[in-house]
């Protein structure tokens, strides 16, 4: 009788329980939104002869590709009929598993539709924003994936930012003196690993709520960092300090020479290739390993890790640490990676941002590399904002993201699943 | 032969509780040893130590003649003992497989899981112990009962000998816990040890073959099913004579209080919790609400509450819809809820007793003058109602926090029974309390009946819920599945409803006429 039992339990549970149908429609309509928005904004607004140019070869490349020129109203008829009928689809069956993939491809091609309808009747270096991009969302998403090993043992770390900043000033004065990028780089990730260390000493050891731990090291770091820049390295007698010199850009051999894809993937300096590595490796280690399983399952239910006999607290050590030389790593990229100097909080909010872009991406480290390159658009195209041929203010598309994050925390699209005890400091007995 | 287990002395206190003093216990091999006791007796608390959650203050153990220092969970396993928490030990978002070998992975090329591995080692286990299982499955959606499966293969993967289950039978329907007693002794027939926790007599009596009962932290007394019974188990564990059956009286229901129409309500992740519930309550009536936990009972009495919305349907308080109404305007029109968690949302565990005593009243005539309180009229309250309801304290100005869960629950009790109520709804109204104040609480909850009250009581307690009724809803996934007069519902029946099986008018026929089992905690 049991087994009969059985299934008839999980029929009438799969039939009534996990009735998700609310979480699918509200999806389908965003779809249909976006299909909607596409016609009454963008194609009503255009000539039905105008053309999009698209130049796919970024300044100064090595490779070249032709320019794309296409009928815009065409595309984007077809891209808003496309976007309807997954949204039609949506509702009526729904994608399950791959709802997000498909939500991921809706916002791609809306994305693409109003950077065709803004371009429309002139032209827009298309891979030179997707470099851009590319470039942009290296700190967010090392930043995400510092978050991501912290929170999946269940500590949360805000400090992404201040470890950052500390470890561009410490990249910056490491190399400077040393003269050598590497010892830079290492004293960067070191100084990112010990403040994590603080970060857990005061969380797991004296159990300080995480959030005020983490807002008084950034407090601290850019409190120091700053003094110390004013007071010696922006001196013209510390010259010397403030002269870390810049990773070189690598052309990667045979594959930097694709067209279009080459420029934009594979002609950067380390850190983008790095970012790809890790996130490769990260994704392994959580969720094919012995290691990943063990720190998964601290960062979701502690008491069970601990009554199989893991170390809850040396777990969380171990994460926090390894969270904060990630941080350090993204840090490095400020000094050593984009701009050769340093200069007072030059992070700019990009360690919350990262931390938006880790929500967003649903604690996984893809994930969170597809919000880095999201927000790493905007912002490259808000740069750009002035040449397009609509008047749209660059302030607007800058705070896209943002936006962006809102909805998502805001659970309007569902909410992602942050493991289960973070921010719980774990007591024994 | 040295018994497999011997815990000699076993002493540990927690600040203001000896909760263990000095325990001795014996378990020889293929035993199956109850440990019985009341709620707050100290098993729990003893079964940490043997496992290594706590270290005792005094005390030795050994396994196998052998004596042990048992400091982490990691020397528990290793000397072979394993334990099924009374709060699972699952991650949900794991699949079976990922929990059962937590801890103990296969592993290949260094670090990487050998699910495959693992899953036919599952496999294996399940044959063998008769425990059906998808290795695959993610634990948050398995049933409970599957669940405790889950926990208790995670001890056999790591080839446990000493097996602790800690109130397994807790959250199982009947018939699960029929099914749970045969792979017990599957698993005694295979070598194993076991030691059985609980609090219900009855089960005791079905499967030890010794039993230990310890009361207040000591052991007081030690037997076999065959040389004692039920009453002699239950003044062992309670240390005097207890009456099991509650007096009451046939009920003379009146008008209708509360009538819940085609009600929808969805749990904080949006699942529908509530799925289209209709049912009555009465003045003068006991409404029952039977079900395994987790099956829409927190999301009802939620809704009926006004903590939570309801999408769908309509809620009638004496004629009145309320199902939008603020809490505070729900309890104004004369509803009382004794909440699940007392702690949590029954309290303010820092306020004094007193001010406790007067949460949803003290913005009225005669504790609140224009702006202020007045405190002398709360401080009287507060000794009024110590005193009529037996709350054991020290003063009516210490803080709740500091009382035991009975008082607890008994403050909660005078707070919503001191005013004028037409309708209470009572949600596991005893849980994890001592039969003292089971007692007290069942007879109070009897009086607000024939008072004319409407009671609606919510318990995953079979017994309670059987015990005090008048009428039985059983609820299973949001849905009521029937309603039956507690008159002539038996166990057998209400347990297939509790599983989901609604049974057919024949099955019905013989589960009604079947003699009534003796119902006892
Ligand atoms: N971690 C703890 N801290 C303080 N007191 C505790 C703790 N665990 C249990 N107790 C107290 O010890 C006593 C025994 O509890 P427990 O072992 O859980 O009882 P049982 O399992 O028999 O119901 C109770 O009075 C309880 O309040
Ligand atoms: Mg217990």
């Amino acid at each position: 009788m049991s087994t009969q039992t059985e299934t008839k339990t999980i029929q009438i549970s799969k039939g009534i329980l996990k009735l998700e149908r609310r979480k699918r429609i509200i999806m389908g309509a965003v779809f249909l939104v976006a299909a909607l928005f596409i016609w009454l904004m963008f194609v009503s607004d255009l000539d039905p002869g105008v053309e999009t140019r698209f130049v796919m070869t970024p300044g100064g490349a090595s490779a070249e590709a032709p320019d794309w020129v296409f009928p815009t109203s065409v595309y984007l008829n077809i891209i808003a009929g496309i976007s309807a009928m997954l949204g039609a689809y949506q509702i009526i069956r729904g994608f399950g598993k791959r709802t997000y993939s498909i939500l991921a491809l809706v916002a791609i091609m809306f994305i693409f539709s109003f950077l065709a309808w803004a371009t429309a009747g002139g032209s827009t270096n298309l891979a030179g924003l997707l470099r851009i991009m590319v470039v942009r969302a290296v700190p967010l998403t090392l930043g995400a994936m510092s978050g991501i090993l912290c929170e999946r043992a269940g500590i949360i770390n805000i400090a992404i930012e201040g470890m950052m900043l500390t470890a561009a000033f410490v990249s910056t004065v490491f190399a400077s003196l040393s003269g050598s990028l590497i010892v830079g780089l290492l004293a960067g990730v070191i100084s990112g690993g010990i403040m994590g260390l603080i970060h857990g000493f005061l969380c797991i050891k004296y159990k300080i709520n995480q959030i005020i731990s983490g807002t008084v090291i950034n407090i601290f770091a850019t409190g120091i960092t700053s003094y110390l820049s004013s007071k010696y390295i922006q001196k013209v007698d510390y010259q010397y300090l403030n002269e870390p010199g810049m990773f070189p850009q690598i052309n990667v051999p045979i594959l930097s020479k694709i067209p279009f894809i080459g420029p934009i993937l594979f002609s950067h300096n380390m850190f983008v290739f790095a970012m790809f590595i890790f996130v490769a490796l990260l994704t392994f280690l959580l969720f094919k390993t012995r290691w990943g399983l063990r720190l998964r399952s601290v960062g979701e239910h502690p008491k069970a890790a601990d009554t199989l006999g893991i170390n809850v607290f040396k777990t969380q050590y171990m994460a926090v640490i390894l969270g904060g030389m990630m941080a350090g790593f993204g840090g490095t990229y400020f000094s050593l990676g984009s701009s050769g100097r340093f200069d007072e909080v030059m992070t700019a909010g990009r360690g919350f941002i990262g931390l938006a872009a880790m929500i967003f991406g649903n604690w996984h480290p893809v994930g969170a590399m597809g919000a880095g390159f999201l927000f790493g658009f905007f912002d490259s195209l808000s740069v750009r904002a002035s040449l397009l041929q609509v008047n749209l203010p660059s302030e607007f598309l800058g705070m896209a993201p943002y936006l962006a994050t809102i909805i998502i925390l805001a659970g309007v699209i569902g909410r992602g699943h942050a493991p289960a005890a973070e921010g719980e400091p774990y007591e024994k007995e | 032969m040295a018994p497999v287990l011997e815990l000699r002395g076993i002493t540990k206190s927690f600040p203001g509780v000896l909760a263990n003093d000095h325990i001795d216990l014996m378990v020889e091999k293929g035993e199956i040893h109850a440990l019985l006791g009341e709620n707050g007796a100290g098993k729990t608390t003893l079964m940490n130590i043997l496992y290594g959650l706590y270290n005792p203050d005094e005390g030795e153990i050994f396994v196998n003649g052998q004596k042990l220092e048992i400091k982490s969970p990691v020397d528990a396993i290793k000397a072979g003992i394993g334990m099924v928490h009374q709060h699972f030990m699952l991650v949900p978002v794991f699949t079976v497989t990922e929990n059962v070998m937590l801890g103990e992975e296969y592993v290949k090329y260094g670090d990487v899981l050998d699910r495959k591995k693992a899953a036919d080692k599952i496999h294996e286990i399940s044959n063998t112990y008769k425990l059906e299982i998808d290795p695959d499955a993610y634990v948050s959606d398995i049933p409970v009962g599957m669940q405790q499966r889950v926990e208790i293969i995670k001890l056999l993967f790591r080839e446990a000998d000493i097996l602790i289950m800690d109130e397994p039978t807790a959250v199982l329907t009947p018939q699960e816990v029929e099914e749970l007693f045969k792979i017990i002794h599957t698993m005694i027939d295979q070598g194993k040890s076991i030691i059985f926790i609980t609090h219900k007599l009855g089960e005791v009596m079905e499967i030890a073959d010794q039993i230990t009962v310890i009361r207040g932290g000591k052991v007081v007394g030690s037997t076999t099913p065959h040389e004692s019974s039920l009453n002699d188990l239950a003044s062992m564990m309670v240390g005097r004579d207890v009456n099991l059956e509650v007096d009451k009286t046939e009920s003379k229901p009146g008008e209708v209080v509360l009538e819940v129409k085609d009600l929808k309500v969805l749990d904080p992740q949006g699942h529908v919790a509530i799925d289209n519930m209709s049912f009555n309550v009465h003045s003068g009536e006991v409404l029952g609400i039977a079900g395994v936990q987790g099956n829409g009972q927190t999301e009802l009495v939620r809704a009926l509450t006004g903590l939570l919305p309801a999408i769908d349907g309509e809620i009638y308080l004496l004629g009145k819809e309320i199902s939008k109404n603020s809490p505070r305007k729900i309890t104004e029109l004369g509803s009382a809820h004794i909440p699940e968690d007392r702690q949590k949302d029954g309290l303010v565990l820092a306020f004094p007793i007193t001010d406790n005593l007067v949460l949803n009243t003290y913005y009225l005539e005669p504790f609140s003058k224009s702006i202020w309180l007045d405190q002398k009229k709360i401080l009287q309250n507060g000794k009024e109602l110590v005193e009529n309801f037996d709350i054991r304290t020290p003063s009516p100005t210490t803080s709740a926090g500091s009382l035991s869960g009975g008082n607890q629950q008994k403050v909660i009790v005078a707070r919503e029974f001191s005013r004028p109520i037409k309708f209470l709804v009572a949600s596991q109204p005893t849980r994890g309390l001592d039969v003292g104040s089971i007692e007290y609480i069942h007879k109070r909850l009897i009086q607000k009946r024939d008072d004319g009250c409407a009671v609606l009581l919510v318990s995953t307690e079979l017994d309670e819920v059987m015990q005090l009724s008048d009428r039985i809803a059983v609820v299973y996934r949001g849905r009521i599945l029937d309603v039956l007069d507690a008159n002539t519902a038996t166990k057998e029946l209400i347990g297939l409803l509790m599983a989901g099986i609604i049974p057919t008018e024949e099955e019905k026929q013989k589960l009604g006429s079947k003699q009534k089992q003796i119902r006892l905690t």
